[in-house]
């Protein structure tokens, strides 16, 4: 023990000597992923948003840190009464990092470009309501759209819609050309991103003058890459079990938050008998979702009763309406006329699938449904389950912002028909007034909570963890980013 | 010479079956690159423009012509994910794996030779008695628990060594040389152990065959007679073992790299599997099986070098 404390203390004063002198303006963020490429208008990898969101590619608009929308490279915008013009007032002097100027035309291409019939932007649907992009001069844009709509400035912030060049936008993938207040430097691939302050920003000049992204997915290997030093932050820190170890540390500060992420055990709604609606409540009622949060997130998680966000203002907590009751549950399955049932149970690699997957095969068992689990890769799981919806259950966490519209999707790989609820998500994209809004989001989320179309477990929550003296990562992850505009060193 | 052109021959059919066998194994294993990389919220629409834009609507027999005409040329096609040429993504790889592998094995031949010589020349005795336990202790132990290890002491405590990673050569001689130093001797003790065993063993026959007891009766020393007549004769074993680990520590280090997320060639297949990289996949098992296949070439002449029996 006296070997930790005296390397320790070393530890200590070597950085009392080094903030002495001045703050350190480089960081070192560790990711559990490489990005595949770092285009994000080309690909769905959230390991490419959390290299290039904010950082190097700008948007229109963008998601500040509490997940509100606000103004990116348009300084403000304005709806027409109908509800179908969107104009965009653009910032001036805006460059790229190749030193194109950015104007109204670029909105323009990057638009057409992504909702283009060749296009392969992963979230094409963002753009599917945009009728013309009209541009009225340099700095302003008109946006016509099909249908009146209060998404627009929302759907607008995403990662998938950022603002890229016609001269740099065929090798973003490799060299990513975009706005923003870093550029890329260089990608060592299988190792790491460099990327350095842009000098010429348009906007407030950030503290960093250097970042890097190192990608380490073993748990092990993140957890010494941070004790030794060599990593500055995970904002994503691969293993739950290790945080409060982080905690009781006194170089590190733990860094708690919630994501988007919607873990649900879905269930295939066409397939007999989960398509009947006592047999899916019989399985919510014989979960206990306190039980997989501590077994298999090491109690970070959020209890969910819907498809939604309880940190979003419009949630609807109905936890209790699918409370933990097995003696409910086997009832339900008593009426519903069943017994003997096995149900298949397919897992993605993800700890929260093959951990929470066990908790929740013991759990249904106490029922008296059994289960077989089968532990598949990403690329089995796209194929069999999502793809080609052979499966009873499964766990995955959804991880895009508001997506509950999925439950409109009637051939979606969970397989919800229920026309009154796609009526509900249809108005829902065309009407703009807030309250009325609030209330169509409040019958949406009832509606998938009371046809039990999947069991809900849990709001995945963030686990990241920093040396002291790093501030201003972002705690909660509205979207999927490392945004690194206002990370400073404390001096 | 004759020797040589036959090896060569099964060589060049090795490599022939390889690309057939790879190509066949890897495409039927389940998977779209495609819907892999554009996840839930992607349109059926998006995935098959995607597909279009990958060339993976072609029939197979059309994409295996392609690659194996491609490579014939150093053309080893584009990969799905990162959208960069597989060549220049696996000399990067390779600059790391290579290193690394000739690294350990150095320190595997540095460490396994002294202990084997030791070892068979005192047979039964302390000295014996010690490498041989400490070869159990070294095949047993998991290179990646050990590999922990000394990242617990020399990264996290002593801070001599970073943890993992490689900051590229351009980076300097000496960063790099350390990046690679726990990994390889992480990777070499196991192997120096199994090397140590095979030398002793081998030694050991060699030593009880009729030449070395007339060679002593000749009135060589015994240390002699090991160095002069023993060695030479132990070594095709030792050689085989040695062309052996070359190719696994090549191609088998990524339990390691992963260990040290060192961008390897071990980690570019792993990672590429998951996604289904299909195009990295292949050529980079194919450079695989090249490289065993030319190390067992090698050996084949280094056994015609220590055994002039099979030149003819």
């Amino acid at each position: 023990m006296s070997f930790r404390r005296h390397t320790l203390f070393w530890a200590l004063l070597a950085a009392g000597v080094s903030s002495a002198f001045a703050a350190r303006t480089d960081v070192t963020i560790g990711m559990v992923l490489e990005p595949p490429n770092l285009d994000p208008t080309g690909g769905a990898a959230a390991a490419i948003d959390e290299v290039v969101y904010a950082n190097v590619f700008e948007g229109l608009t963008r998601f500040g840190p509490d997940g509100s929308v606000l103004p990116g490279l348009a300084e403000s915008w304005t709806v027409s009464d109908d509800g179908m013009t969107y104009t965009f007032a653009l910032h001036s002097g805006v460059a790229f990092h190749d030193g194109e100027a950015f104007t109204a035309d670029d909105v323009a291409f990057s638009l057409d470009r992504a909702r283009a019939d060749d296009s392969t932007n992963a979230q094409k649907a963002l753009f599917a309501n945009i009728d013309t992009v009209e541009v009225i001069d340099d700095t302003t844009v008109n946006i016509h759209l099909l249908e009146p709509s209060g998404n627009l400035p929302f759907n607008l912030a995403w990662g998938d819609a950022v603002m890229v060049d016609a001269a740099s936008a065929d090798s973003l993938a490799t060299a990513p050309v975009g706005t923003g207040p870093f550029r890329f430097e260089r990608w060592v691939q299988g190792d790491r991103v460099e990327i350095v302050r842009n000098d010429n920003y348009w906007g407030e000049p950030v503290a960093l003058e250097k970042a890097s992204f190192r990608f380490i997915s073993e748990p092990t290997a993140a957890f010494s890459a941070m004790m030794a030093g060599d990593v500055d932050a995970f904002p994503n820190f691969p293993a739950p079990e290790n945080i409060p170890q982080f905690e009781a540390d006194p170089r590190f500060n733990a860094i708690v938050g919630s994501t988007e992420g919607e873990t649900i055990l879905a269930m295939n709604n066409a397939s007999p008998p989960l398509d009947n609606v006592l047999v899916r409540r019989a399985i919510a009622h014989a979960i206990d979702r306190s039980a997989i949060i501590d077994g298999a997130m090491f109690g970070f998680g959020t209890p969910i009763g819907t498809h939604f966000a309880p940190h979003h203002p419009d949630y609807v907590d109905l936890t209790e309406d699918s409370a933990f009751d097995p003696e409910a549950a086997k009832a339900l399955l008593e009426e519903a006329g069943v017994e003997e049932l096995t149900l298949s149970l397919k897992l993605p690699p993800p700890s929260y699938a093959r951990r929470g997957g066990e908790i929740i095969a013991s759990q249904l068992r106490e029922v008296g449904i059994n289960t077989d689990i089968e532990n598949l890769e990403w690329a089995q799981w796209l194929e069999q389950v999502f793809k080609g919806k052979d499966f009873d259950l499964t766990i995955v966490s959804h991880t895009e912002p508001m997506d509950i519209g999925i439950y409109a999707r009637p051939d979606y790989y969970f397989q919800y028909d229920n026309p009154v609820f796609q009526a509900i998500i249809e108005k829902l994209a065309t009407e703009t007034d807030a309250a009325d809004r609030s209330t169509l989001l409040n019958a949406a989320q009832e509606m998938i909570a009371g046809d039990q179309v999947n069991a809900y477990l849990f709001q995945l929550a963030k686990t990241g963890v920093a040396s002291v003296g790093l501030t201003g990562l972002w705690a909660n992850s509205p979207t999927q980013a490392n945004d690194l505009t206002g990370v400073s060193w404390e001096e | 010479m004759s020797y040589a052109l036959r090896r060569l021959t099964s060589l060049l059919v090795t490599l022939v079956v390889a690309s057939v066998v790879v190509f066949v194994v890897v495409e039927v294993v389940p998977g779209d690159p495609a819907s892999y990389m554009l996840g839930l919220n992607a349109s059926p629409d998006t995935v098959q423009a995607l597909r279009t834009e990958l060339g993976l609507d072609q029939t197979g027999v059309a994409r295996w012509f392609d690659w194996v005409s491609g490579m014939l040329v150093g053309d080893f096609g584009v990969s799905y994910t990162y959208r960069t040429d597989v060549a220049s993504m696996v000399v990067d790889r390779i600059a790391v794996s290579v290193p690394l592998a000739l690294l350990a094995l150095m320190l595997a031949v540095l460490i396994a030779f002294p202990a084997g010589l030791v070892a068979a020349s005192r047979r039964g005795g302390v000295a014996d008695t010690g490498v041989m336990g400490f070869t159990q202790i070294g095949i047993a132990i998991p290179n990646f628990w050990f590999a922990m290890l000394l990242v617990l002491v020399f990264s996290v405590h002593l801070r001599w060594f970073p943890s993992g990673g490689f900051p590229g050569w351009e980076a300097g001689l000496w960063p790099a040389l350390k990046a690679l130093t726990l990994p390889a001797i992480a990777l070499a003790l196991p192997q120096a152990a199994i090397l140590a065993r095979v030398l002793r063993s081998s030694l050991l026959d060699t030593l009880g065959e009729d030449y070395i007891r007339t060679a002593r009766a000749k009135g060589l020393s015994s240390r002699a007679a090991l160095w002069k007549h023993a060695l030479r004769n132990a070594m095709i074993p030792v050689l085989t073992i040695v062309g052996l680990q070359f190719s696994f520590l090549l191609a088998g280090a990524i339990i390691i790299e992963n260990v040290f997320y060192l961008p390897g060639l071990g980690r570019l297949v792993f990672q590429a599997i998951t996604s289904r990289d299909l195009v990295v996949v292949e050529s980079v098992v194919m450079l695989l099986v090249f490289a065993v296949v030319l190390v067992t070439y090698l050996v084949d002449l280094a056994y015609a070098w220590v055994d002039p029996r099979l030149r003819r």
